[in-house]
C-alpha cells in the first residue's frame, strides 16, 4: 500500500490513467445500471480526485470539462431517471454558485450576511415578473409576456439588479458591525420574502403567496429549454463565467483588500482602503452571482412563489460556506455540492431505505422517530461532528505560495542598479 | 521647514480631555518623539492625525492641506503611514500580501480590468510583488514572504508593520511604540534601521517610545504630553532636565528632593 502511495505521489501519468479508469468504470456503471444512486456520485467523486492529482492545473480544467460537459449527461441518459440525476446536477451548479457568491462576502470580506437568499429571489423575480403576463399589470408599454430569447438578456437583467440591491442594502447595514451586521442582513432576507408575499395590492406585481407561474421557458435559436438536462448546461456555462470571476478576483488588488478588511479594519483603513467602498462591491459582487443563478431558477421551475426563499435556504447557503471551508474556493464548491447532495439524494435514499425496513418489520421505529421526519436531524448531526472534527471546513482556504527565488532574483537586478526604492519616491514627490 | 502642524488639537471622550489644546510642529526630514507617562494621551494624538479619531477642537496641517473632516484612508493618500502600539496585522494573510496591501493606492487595477484580467492588469501585479518583495528585502524579512503573518516572532511582526507602511510611500511616518517588548539588540537594529530610513527614504519619522534610551539617542526634537497637555518640547538634553517632566514621570518629590 505505502509503496503503491510513493509510486502515485510521484507519477503523473499514472494518477491521469487511474481518474482515467475510474471515470470510465463508474461512468459505465451509471450507463449500464437503470438507477444507481451510488454511481452518480462516484462520478461526482471523480471531480474531487482530480483536485488532489497532481497535474497541471490547465489540464484539471480541462478533464473537468470533459467530465462535467460529456461524460456525466451521457452517462445518466441511458436509464428512466436522467431527467432526476440532471435535476439534481442543475441545482448543485446553481447552489455552488450562490455559495461562491456567498463565500466573497463571509469568507472574503469577513461579512456575516443571513439573508443572502435575497439576491436569489430579486433574480428571480426580476425574470418571472416580465416572462410572464404578470408584468402587463404595471407596465404601460411592451408585450407580456416576453419571448424566450429575453431569457439571455435577462440573466445580465438579474445580475445587475441584484448587485444594485445589493449595494442599496450595503449603504445603511454597513453602518454596523459584526452580529448587528448579522441581524440587519436577516432582516433584510426576511423583508424581501415578505414584500414579494405582499405585493399583490394595490398593484399586482408578484401575485403574493399564489406565486407566479408558468414562466415562459428560454429559447435559443427556436429550441425551447424545458427540461432539467437541458438547463444543466445553462447552469454550467454561468458557473464558468462565476469561477472565471471569484479567481480573478480572489488574488488580486480587489480581493486583497476584502482580506485587509476581514482581519482588521482599521489597519485596512491606514493602508488606503476606503473601507465602504470595498465592503459595498463585496456586497455587489456576491449579490450579482446569486442573480444570475434566480433567473436561470425561475426559468427551471417554471414557477416562483416566496415560500422557496425562506430563512432556511440563507442558512443553508451558508452552511455550505462553512463546511466547505470559509474562503477555500474548492471548499465552498465541495461544500455547496456535498450539502446540496446530502439534501436531495442521500438522506431522501436513506430515508426511504429506513421506511422500507420498517415496512417490512426488520426494524420498527416509534412514530416520533419516524425516518422521514429524521431527515433534518440527521443533517444537523452531521454539522455537529463537522464543527468538532474539521472546524476550518472540508477543504480549509489556502494563501497563494510565491516563487521566492523569481522575486529574489529581480530585487537583486534592480539593487544592482543602484536602489530603486528611493527613485519610485522621488518620483512620487 | 515644517511637515506636520497641530495647533489646538483637543479630544474629549465623554467627560474625558485626551487631547487638549496642543500644538506641535514637526520638521521635514526629521526624527521627533512624543513622549509622556501611560495615558497621556500620545496613542490618541496619533489616531487624531491619522484620522481614527475626528478632532473636537484644532487643526491638523500636512504640508499645506488641513487633514481634520478627511477619513483614514484619505489622509493615507496624502501621504501619513503608521504602525499600530498594539500589533495590528493582516494576520492570516501571507507576509508578502500585508505589504501588497500597504501598495492599494498606487494600483489601479479596476473591477473590470480584474475581471477581465487584463495585460495591464497583470502587469501591474507583477510589478507590486516584485515591489512588495523589496520592501521586505529592506527591512530583512525577504525569505518569510510566504509565511502567514501570525506565525512571525514579535520583533518581526513589527517590522512588517513598518514594510507595510512604507508601500504605501509616505511623507510622514507615524511608530507608536516601536521598541515595545523589543530587547537591548533589537532596540539597538531599531535605532540604526530608524536612522536609516529617513535618509534612504528622505522620511519625516514621528514616534512615541518609552524607552529613554532610543528617544534621547534618535530624536531630534521631542513633545512631553502629559494628561492630554503638552507640558514641554525641545531637544534631548532640554528635556532630560526639564522640571516639568520629571516631575510628570517621578511625581512632584522627586523635584523637590524631599
Amino acid at each position: 500500500m505505502e509503496k503503491l502511495k510513493s509510486f502515485l505521489s510521484g507519477n503523473k501519468i499514472a494518477q491521469g490513467v487511474l481518474i482515467g479508469v475510474y471515470v470510465l468504470i463508474t461512468s459505465l456503471a451509471l450507463y449500464l445500471s437503470q438507477k444507481s444512486v451510488v454511481a452518480f456520485l462516484l462520478l461526482l467523486f471523480s471531480l474531487l480526485l482530480l483536485y488532489y492529482t497532481q497535474l497541471s492545473n490547465r489540464l484539471k480544467w480541462l478533464l473537468a470539462g470533459v467530465v462535467l460537459v460529456g461524460v456525466l449527461p451521457w452517462a445518466a441518459s441511458s436509464g428512466p431517471s436522467y431527467q432526476s440525476y440532471m435535476e439534481v446536477a442543475t441545482l448543485v451548479g446553481i447552489y455552488v454558485a450562490m455559495a461562491l457568491g456567498l463565500n466573497i462576502v463571509v469568507g472574503l470580506a469577513g461579512l456575516l450576511d443571513l439573508g443572502f437568499v435575497a439576491f436569489f429571489a430579486i433574480g428571480a423575480y426580476t425574470y418571472g415578473i416580465f416572462a410572464t403576463g404578470q408584468a402587463s399589470n404595471f407596465m404601460p408599454f411592451g408585450e407580456y409576456p416576453l419571448s424566450g430569447e429575453s431569457f439571455w438578456l435577462f440573466i445580465l437583467v438579474g445580475c445587475f439588479a441584484a448587485a444594485l440591491c445589493g449595494v442599496l442594502l450595503g449603504i445603511p447595514v454597513l453602518r454596523v458591525k459584526g452580529d448587528y451586521l448579522a441581524i440587519v442582513t436577516l432582516g433584510f432576507g426576511e423583508i424581501i420574502r415578505i414584500v414579494y408575499n405582499n405585493l399583490d395590492k394595490p398593484i399586482n406585481f408578484t401575485n403574493g403567496a399564489m406565486g407566479i407561474s408558468s414562466v415562459t421557458p428560454p429559447e435559443l435559436f427556436g429550441m425551447q429549454f424545458t427540461y432539467p438536462s437541458q438547463f444543466y448546461y445553462i447552469v454550467l456555462g454561468i458557473l464558468v463565467v462565476v469561477m472565471f470571476a471569484v479567481r480573478n478576483f480572489e488574488y488580486s488588488r480587489i480581493g486583497r483588500s476584502w482580506k485587509a478588511v476581514r482581519e482588521n479594519e482599521i489597519a485596512a483603513q491606514s493602508m488606503g482602503i476606503h473601507l465602504v467602498k470595498t465592503k459595498l462591491l463585496a456586497f455587489a459582487i456576491g449579490a450579482s452571482f446569486s442573480g444570475m443563478m434566480g433567473v436561470v431558477f425561475a426559468a427551471k421551475q417554471a414557477f416562483v412563489d416566496p415560500t422557496s426563499f425562506t430563512l432556511l435556504e440563507s442558512i443553508t447557503i451558508l452552511v455550505m460556506v462553512i463546511l466547505g471551508g470559509m474562503g477555500s474556493v474548492p471548499g465552498v464548491i465541495l461544500g455547496a455540492a456535498v450539502v446540496t447532495i446530502l439534501n436531495l439524494q442521500v438522506l431522501t435514499e436513506v430515508t426511504n431505505w429506513l421506511n422500507q425496513m420498517s415496512m417490512e418489520g426488520a426494524i420498527s421505529f416509534p412514530e416520533a422517530l419516524s425516518p422521514s421526519k429524521m431527515q433534518r436531524f440527521i443533517f444537523g448531526a452531521i454539522l455537529i461532528l463537522f464543527a468538532i472534527y474539521r472546524p476550518q471546513g472540508l477543504i480549509p482556504a489556502k494563501n497563494p505560495v510565491f516563487n521566492e527565488e523569481e522575486l529574489k532574483a529581480h530585487a537583486a537586478k534592480q539593487t544592482g542598479k543602484k536602489s530603486s526604492v528611493p527613485e519610485d519616491r522621488a518620483m512620487q514627490a | 521647514m515644517s511637515i506636520l502642524a497641530v495647533s489646538n488639537l483637543t479630544k474629549k471622550f465623554g467627560g474625558l480631555t485626551a487631547v487638549n489644546g496642543v500644538d506641535i510642529t514637526v520638521q521635514k526630514e526629521s526624527i521627533t518623539a512624543v513622549i509622556g507617562p501611560n495615558g497621556a494621551g500620545k496613542t490618541t494624538f496619533f489616531n487624531l492625525v491619522t484620522g481614527v479619531y475626528q478632532p473636537d477642537n484644532g487643526n491638523v496641517q500636512l504640508g499645506s492641506t488641513s487633514l481634520v473632516g478627511l477619513k483614514p484612508h484619505e489622509i493615507s493618500r496624502h501621504g501619513i503611514a503608521r504602525t499600530f502600539q498594539n500589533i495590528r496585522l493582516f494576520s492570516n494573510i501571507t507576509v508578502l500580501e500585508n505589504v501588497m496591501v500597504g501598495l492599494h493606492n498606487h494600483l489601479k487595477g479596476g473591477i473590470f480590468g480584474t475581471l477581465l484580467q487584463t495585460p495591464s492588469v497583470r502587469r501591474e501585479e507583477k510589478r507590486a510583488k516584485e515591489e512588495a518583495y523589496e520592501w521586505l528585502e529592506y527591512v530583512g524579512l525577504g525569505s518569510l514572504l510566504n509565511e502567514e503573518a501570525k506565525n512571525l516572532p514579535y520583533g518581526a511582526q513589527r517590522r512588517l508593520e513598518i514594510a507595510r507602511a512604507l508601500a504605501t510611500k509616505p511623507k510622514l511616518l507615524l511608530l507608536d511604540e516601536p521598541a515595545a517588548g523589543m530587547n537591548p539588540r533589537e532596540t539597538r537594529e531599531l535605532t540604526e534601521f530608524i536612522h536609516r530610513m529617513r535618509e534612504e527614504l528622505n522620511l519625516t519619522i514621528v514616534l512615541i517610545e518609552h524607552d529613554m534610551k532610543l528617544v534621547m539617542e534618535i530624536s531630534e526634537q521631542i513633545f512631553v504630553l502629559d494628561h492630554g497637555v503638552k507640558i514641554a518640547e525641545g531637544k534631548p538634553e532640554e528635556i532630560r532636565n526639564n522640571v516639568n517632566v520629571i516631575e510628570a514621570y517621578l511625581g512632584k518629590s522627586a523635584v523637590t528632593g524631599a
